[in-house]
């Protein structure tokens, strides 16, 4: 009874093709949007921004990325942390070095930049496959986060080697630094988040997404029929790189604001980031959506639960959290391999039954 | 999606139920009993929090005024940190100790926006002496670069007033904290003529093979280590394992508490390390401590870190807070004071011998005050060296004096360049 599709007929193969061809999951779609841009804005506070809610969108756009390159393409990466560094000390050094640049056209910038970086290393994935891959990625993981630690270059010779984000401003309002506003912060977030993940959706499902798909499926088979695979698995690491340095740069500027990186990008941040791809879903927008809120939001509930609410000892909460959040990953991935977004897919296909199960 | 925001939703309603209790001084701590860095962080915040709990037992907290003492789990990790910080900024917390440089160095900006006093107490950034420019941070009683002073002057002591021609190799955690005392070294290099040999380890820390081979291929005369965490016992063991000479191996004081040389056992026998405060209990304070923490069990943890080096620094952090903040209420009037009448408190406290003698602490800690243009405090440390057969740290040597006109003149260049590029114009708040 929840979907009502009676009478929801389409006309046109545009419309049969669109993202949300049910009428209720558009307009759920629709409102989920306006709520998001309308009424957010106005109740959230600086906790709630600071702590969940820009942590959320900026994950969620590095897992956009590693989805497109692990989901579509097969390409298995473990270097998205030094992607996402590049993305921060890019975006540092072109705030630094062009002090009226726009903050929204360095992050664009240095999404470009880690793009390149990333078509760099991708260089490999013509010659090896699968684990062989993810170690070559690996060593970008090293390599990257080693130069950012030991060349003075790329921390502007200050002596402890951290970078700090000066204030920033879009249209008037500050997006970085100590005074930027919550709302600020969230706003440029979201409006990253959202033009990202709607540019993730038309090219997945475009000429490109399907070359990346036919590489994914099989790539002798896809050669056979025309797919490239130099171009093929070159975009996608550039496409999917582009992603994680807009989300290291927004994690650098606008949330952190200071970092090094050893300790913001490390090999932990890969893995994260890769789990939350894996959990949520391999090869689908909205698993990435989910992945980041299962990871990002997940142990922070559990933690006010525990902390606040419950009153328990600090340490015990932390220990306690990461025994839950590794049982739920198990579950899930037995219960659900494909991830949380079959888990939904399934959900919503009883739903559009429901009442009626046959 | 959906499901984020019904999280959001029940969420919102824990917070909201959380109570806010107007009448007491909010001391939060940042602390860490997880993660790689836990060993030092557990003893650190226990003593922080016993001290708290015996002002509140004995005295009925500060001028009348009871502490309320919260925690918040960083696990070392600035992100955590930033989680942390936004949980206790709007719950009046009278001042904040992070224990991490990596998060001072995120919080400093931002506390100095919502004016919340900061004391990053032998850590952070070691510029903020210069309160014109960081109103809002303090770093007394003693700062990196003080400590890589005090060393130097110690090994010129040593040395009969040269160390031309010396090798010194510095171990430290590839950091901000670690870099920390790197210009300060560099600086004193050039003066004294020793070579500086900077030999950097990656955070945690497990992994130092490569740079001990390092240590041995340049026999350097001298190790120097800015190490924390599970970095301090790894590197022991290493020099031990190279038969480096235990004497002229001397840690921060972040890397000489009984957790770093314990699990060596008597290979660390003479490993020395900077001391800016006593330990052990042979204090007037720890009969306080016992009758009214210890004994009726309301100690923090497990009870099992009373009496080791970072307790004790803990334990004095949190002095140095209480005599801020009576300093506050001194200077103001009031007994429930405001982050910003405890910032005053914190810029004009001083601290005096006959004072730790009333505190029950003799000789524990330097005689200091503090001004609006020096945040810092004396500087001076002590050399304290481990005994493994006795399992204790002796302190072998008096205060030592940092060089402080030179650390003053470096503090000065990098507290002006962070007060151009933020637009800072320096000046005293009150």
């Amino acid at each position: 009874m929840l979907y009502r599709e009676a009478g929801d007929f389409k006309t046109s193969y545009t419309a049969d093709s669109q993202t949300f061809p049910i009428r209720f999951d558009r307009y759920g779609y629709y409102f989920l949007l306006g709520f998001a841009f309308l009424v957010v804005p106005l109740i959230i506070n600086d906790y709630w921004a600071n702590a969940i809610v820009v942590p959320f969108l900026i994950y969620t756009i590095a897992a956009l990325g590693l989805n497109i390159l692990i989901g579509y393409c097969g390409q298995l990466s473990l270097g998205t942390g030094a992607f996402m560094a590049v993305g921060a000390y890019g975006s540092y050094k072109l705030m630094t070095a062009f002090p009226d640049l726009n903050i929204v056209f360095v992050i664009i910038a240095s999404g470009v930049v880690t793009a390149g970086v990333g078509v760099l290393f991708g260089l490999p994935s013509l010659r090896i496959k699968g684990f062989y891959l993810a170690v070559a990625t690996l060593a970008a993981q090293f390599f990257l986060i080693w130069l950012f630690t030991r060349q003075p270059w790329f921390y502007n010779y200050s002596p402890t080697g951290m970078i700090s984000a000066p204030q920033r401003e879009v249209f008037g309002v500050a997006v970085t630094g100590p005074r930027a506003s919550a709302v600020a912060m969230y706003m440029i977030c979201l409006c990253f988040l959202i033009s990202l993940a709607w540019l993730a959706r038309n090219l997945t499902r475009g000429t490109l997404g399907r070359q990346w798909m036919a590489i994914r499926d099989m790539d002798i088979a896809a050669e056979i029929i025309g797919v490239n695979p130099l171009m093929a698995k070159l975009t996608a690491f550039a496409v999917s790189s582009f992603f994680i340095g807009i989300s290291g740069a927004l994690l650098f500027t606008v949330y952190l604001g200071a970092a090094e990186a050893g300790e913001a990008f490390g090999i932990d941040k890969s893995f994260l980031v890769l789990f939350m791809v894996i959990i949520g879903g391999l090869g689908s927008i909205f698993g990435a959506f989910a992945g980041a809120a299962f990871l990002i939001v997940g142990p922070v509930m559990l933690k006010l639960l525990l902390v606040n609410t419950l009153g328990w000892p600090t340490d015990l909460a932390a220990h306690l959290e990461i025994m839950i959040i590794g049982a739920l990953i198990i579950v899930f991935l037995i219960l659900e391999p494909h991830g949380i977004a079959a888990l939904w897919r399934t959900i919503k296909e009883k739903l559009r039954l429901w009442p009626f199960p046959y | 999606m959906k499901m984020t925001h019904l999280a959001a939703g029940i969420a919102a309603t824990l917070i909201a139920a959380g109570p806010t209790l107007a009448d007491t001084l909010h001391f939060p701590n940042l602390s860490y009993r997880t993660g790689p860095f836990a060993a030092g962080g557990i003893a650190f915040a226990d003593g922080y929090a016993d001290y708290f709990t015996l002002i509140n037992e004995r005295d009925g907290g500060i001028g009348g005024v009871p502490i309320r003492y919260s925690e918040c789990e960083t696990a070392y990790n600035t992100e955590r940190g930033v989680e942390c910080y936004q949980s206790v900024r709007n719950d009046n917390p009278l001042v904040l100790q992070p224990l991490s440089t990596g998060i001072t160095y995120q919080l400093i900006p931002r506390t100095m926006e919502d004016g919340i006093p900061m004391h990053t107490m032998g850590y952070g950034r070691t510029s903020a002496v210069n309160g014109e420019v960081f109103n809002w941070t303090f770093n007394y009683p003693a700062n990196y670069w003080d400590g890589a002073s005090v060393i130097i002057n110690y090994l010129l002591d040593e040395n009969d007033g040269s160390l031309d021609g010396k090798k010194i190799a510095l171990v430290y955690h590839n950091s901000a904290y670690g870099r920390e005392p790197i210009p300060t070294l560099t600086r004193l290099s050039e003066r004294y003529g020793y070579e500086l040999l900077t030999i950097g380890v990656d955070s945690p820390g497990q992994e130092q093979g490569s740079q001990w081979l390092q240590i041995r291929r340049e026999r350097p005369d001298y190790v120097v280590m800015w190490g924390w965490g599970v970095m301090n016992p790894t590197a022991i063991q290493e020099a031990a394992n190279i038969r480096f000479p235990m004497e002229n191996f001397i840690g921060v004081w972040w890397s000489g508490s009984q957790q770093d040389v314990l699990p060596v056992g008597a290979g660390a026998h003479g490993y020395k390390a900077l001391a800016m405060h006593g330990t052990g209990t042979d204090y007037p304070i720890y009969e306080d401590l016992q009758r009214y923490v210890i004994e009726p069990g309301k100690y923090a943890g497990t009870g099992d870190e009373v009496g080791t080096v970072l307790y004790s620094r803990g334990m004095y952090a949190a002095m140095l807070a209480v005599e801020a903040a009576k300093k506050a209420q001194e200077i103001h009037g009031v007994a429930a004071i405001t982050p910003a009448m405890m910032r005053d408190g914190m810029a004009n406290l001083e601290i005096t011998e006959e004072l730790m003698v009333e505190l029950g602490l003799p000789n524990f800690g330097p005689a200091f005050s503090v001004a609006c243009e020096n945040h810092g405090g004396s500087g001076a440390a002590m050399i304290q060296q481990w005994d493994a057969n006795a399992r204790e740290w002796n302190l072998i040597t008096d205060w030592i004096e940092p060089d402080r006109e030179l650390i003053m003149e470096m503090a000065m260049e990098d507290s002006l360049a962070f007060a151009a590029e933020n637009a800072i114009t320096p000046a005293c708040l009150n």
